[in-house]
């Protein structure tokens, strides 16, 4: 069975979905506290929505520090899938994971609907699954959800097909050069069943869990 | 000893909030307004008797938590 730790920080707010859906796509998901040392045994670990610390200083500033972090860079190091969904794409970028950082939205709304994306790069964790090209209705909750990288080292790979917040090269999700690190703003938790609207999330999630399967360190 | 710590977006990265500011400000008749930037202040009591000694401290605290080095700098007053 295929291990992933879902990491609850105080404030968390999407662990009990994002558990929920990665079992839809196959895995054996479990939570993890933040202030866990050790992740010995997962295959991976996804740092979900919500307002880590209150968002206080900036989102993700306070959650990099977490103890649970030192393993996430573990485990990153080592080549296993590590997903930022939301505020744990913004915690990823703190921790200096995933390049850039980010700031609010374009304009200053707080954003919360569906949105189409575009897969634009099959090489990560998150994509793997998709074919290029495919759009996926996923929805965007978030209002520091525009992503800027002045050093031009992330790897985008889905795209908004609008510019809903000002994202640079419209970038929806981000990996790392090995594509093993990728954070996504908008949720493919909450896209992931015919009940909700979409399920257009499924196939991102199943191609993370796959990943995690495959993965050989 | 008081230190302020302002911390202050890079020229390169968009301020949405200064936009918006700027916008409200020309929309009240303040039309000579051509920019606006909206930063932040940290104001800290920090122990210690050598100015040089504390403010080397803060600004390692800056770099370690309060400013994120791809879309700030900053600028450490120690005010004794």
């Amino acid at each position: 069975m295929t291990r992933i730790g879902v990491v609850t920080f105080p404030g968390s707010n999407c662990e009990h979905d994002t558990v929920h859906t990665l079992g839809l796509a196959g895995a054996d998901a479990e939570l993890v506290w933040h202030r866990d040392t050790d992740l010995a045994g997962l295959d991976g670990v996804v740092l979900p929505g919500g307002f880590a610390h209150g968002d206080y200083l900036r989102p993700g500033a306070i959650a990099r520090f977490s103890p649970v972090m030192g393993e996430v860079a573990r485990l990153a190091d080592e080549g296993r899938p590590v997903l930022g969904i939301c505020n744990g794409f913004q915690i990823l970028c703190e921790a200096g994971l995933l390049p850039g950082a980010h700031i609010a939205n374009r304009d200053l709304a707080f954003i919360c609907r569906p949105v189409e994306v575009e897969v634009v790069d099959t090489g990560s964790v998150l994509t793997r699954a998709a074919e290029p090209g495919r759009r996926l209705r996923i929805p965007l909750n978030s209002y520091e959800g525009a992503w800027v990288d002045p050093t031009g080292e992330g790897r985008v790979v889905l795209r908004y097909t609008d510019d809903p917040n000002g994202s640079q090269d419209q970038a929806a999700a981000v990996a790392n050069q090995e594509g093993n690190v990728v954070g996504v703003m908008p949720h493919p938790e909450r896209a992931s069943e015919p009940i909700l609207g979409s399920d257009d999330g499924l196939v991102l999630l199943r191609g993370f869990v796959e990943a995690c399967r495959e993965v050989k360190v | 000893m008081k230190v302020t710590v302002n911390i202050v977006r890079r020229p390169d990265i968009a301020d949405p909030q200064g936009a918006t500011v700027a916008r409200a400000l020309r929309d009240l008749g303040h039309g000579a307004v051509r920019s606006v930037r909206v930063d932040r202040s940290i104001h800290l009591e920090v122990d210690g008797d050598d100015p040089d000694q504390v403010r080397a401290e803060v600004v390692r605290m800056c770099e370690e938590l309060l400013a994120n080095p791809v879309l700030e700098d900053f600028e450490v007053v120690v005010e004794g």
